[in-house]
């Protein structure tokens, strides 16, 4: 960590890097914290924690407000995979982004059941293996239809609708939620008017999810919103060969529209 | 370019779930669950996750109003303060002491519910003190 923490310390001070979002451990909890040289002191606090936080929105949020400016930013896996898909859906606006690779520890990975717990490029950690994603998917698969779906209505009946699952999204940016429309999801009702909330966002995220697992890990009913976005990721790369956040470069199947045998972007 | 989080306890309810604050450029511009948070382990209500919204709000009152012939009417805060003391005594002081009754909230910080259960019972002079999650 220490070397990671050199070699921030040096790209704010040569100017390389504008400013630096990372996370730290302070007053007993985990948070994201944001250091620039004018506060370059507390760069002693960075660290790689078991918490995380959808550190690829905090990143859009800054970015956006800071045109043209470079920012650095600690990722792991998942939030590199955040990063690209925010990339392609243009939320980073003018900033440029410079990655600082944290790779997972097995316990951590183990605890996020991540499949793949580390970026692409590594400063700190030494990579650990893919945790096997659990069997909760496979066994809703088996599943009759019916049983299918009082399954997830059971699940659904829990919902508080405290839409902590599209707030803490990475890969959420909306101005304007489907989930707030009135006439789709009428206000006021608990669990939701609509049992179909859940769909409609993971329609919505369909190319997008990149499995990071927050919405689970911040959904206070417990209910497996992991496994419905992972149903829809495996449809993703069935039918189209797409996986999200695998490349910037890659463009979304839902993007596309065929007009006499082209295919136009 | 400044952006910062500050660790809060949620002001809605007794739960006392963990969140920070995210402040940008001196703004309050959202709230975020402490994932690790003893009490809520990263988990908000509606409430807590839009706990940031009032701040800026320009619906917020930041001035005393009071009633004057029938109309809501801007007043100063020794104004407003004197009326109320006036009142809770002349009340007191004409009906007796269980005439009166205090309500407290929630969203009072724990030294602020017990500083109003001080002026209840000490200065007030009535045991009528109780609090809104009594649910």
């Amino acid at each position: 960590m220490e070397e990671l923490k050199k070699k921030v310390k040096q790209a704010l001070e040569e100017g390389k890097i504008h400013g630096f979002l990372g996370l730290k451990a302070d007053e007993g909890e985990v948070s994201p914290f944001f250091v620039t040289k004018d506060n370059i002191a507390e760069l002693e606090k960075l660290t790689a924690p078991d918490g995380r936080y959808s550190i690829g929105k905090i990143l859009s949020h800054i970015a956006v407000r800071n045109p043209g400016k470079v920012i650095g930013v600690m990722v792991r896996g998942c939030d590199e995979r955040a990063i690209i898909e925010l990339t392609k859906a243009s939320q980073l606006g003018t900033a440029s982004i410079t990655q600082f690779g944290v790779a997972c520890t097995p316990q951590t990975a183990e605890k996020c059941n991540c499949p793949q717990p580390y970026p692409s490029q590594i400063d700190f950690g030494e990579k650990a293996p893919g945790v096997v994603p659990n069997e909760l998917l496979a066994k809703v698969e088996q599943m009759s239809v019916e049983d299918r779906l009082a399954f997830w209505m059971s699940q659904f009946d829990k919902c508080i609708k405290c839409y902590g699952c599209r707030n803490i999204c990475p890969v959420c940016y909306c101005k304007e939620c489907t989930l707030e429309d009135q006439n789709l999801v009428p206000g006021g009702i608990v669990p939701p008017a609509t049992p179909v909330f859940h769909f409609i966002k993971a329609m919505h995220m369909a190319d997008r999810c990149i499995d990071c697992g927050l919405c689970e890990a911040t959904c206070p009913m417990n209910i497996p919103l992991r496994t419905i976005y992972r149903h829809m990721r495996k449809a993703m790369q069935e039918l189209f060969d797409y996986v999200p956040g695998k490349a910037a470069t890659d463009k979304s199947p839902l993007g596309v529209l065929e007009e006499g045998g082209r295919l136009i972007h | 370019m400044d952006y910062k989080t500050v660790l809060t306890v949620c002001p809605y309810c007794g739960c006392g779930c963990g969140m920070y604050l995210e402040v940008m450029d001196g703004k309050v511009i959202g709230t975020l669950p402490s994932m690790n948070h003893p009490i809520s382990e990263g988990s908000l209500c509606i409430k807590g996750w839009n706990a940031h919204e009032p701040v800026h709000s320009q619906k917020r009152l930041t001035k005393p109003f009071m009633r004057k012939d029938g109309k809501l009417t801007e007043a100063s805060w020794d104004e407003a303060i004197d009326k109320v003391a006036g009142e809770l005594t002349r009340i007191r002081d004409q009906y007796g002491p269980n005439s009166l009754a205090v309500l407290t909230s929630a969203k009072c910080t724990n030294e602020e519910n017990y500083l109003l259960m001080k002026l209840t019972r000490a200065v007030l002079g009535t045991n009528n003190i109780d609090h809104c999650a009594r649910l």
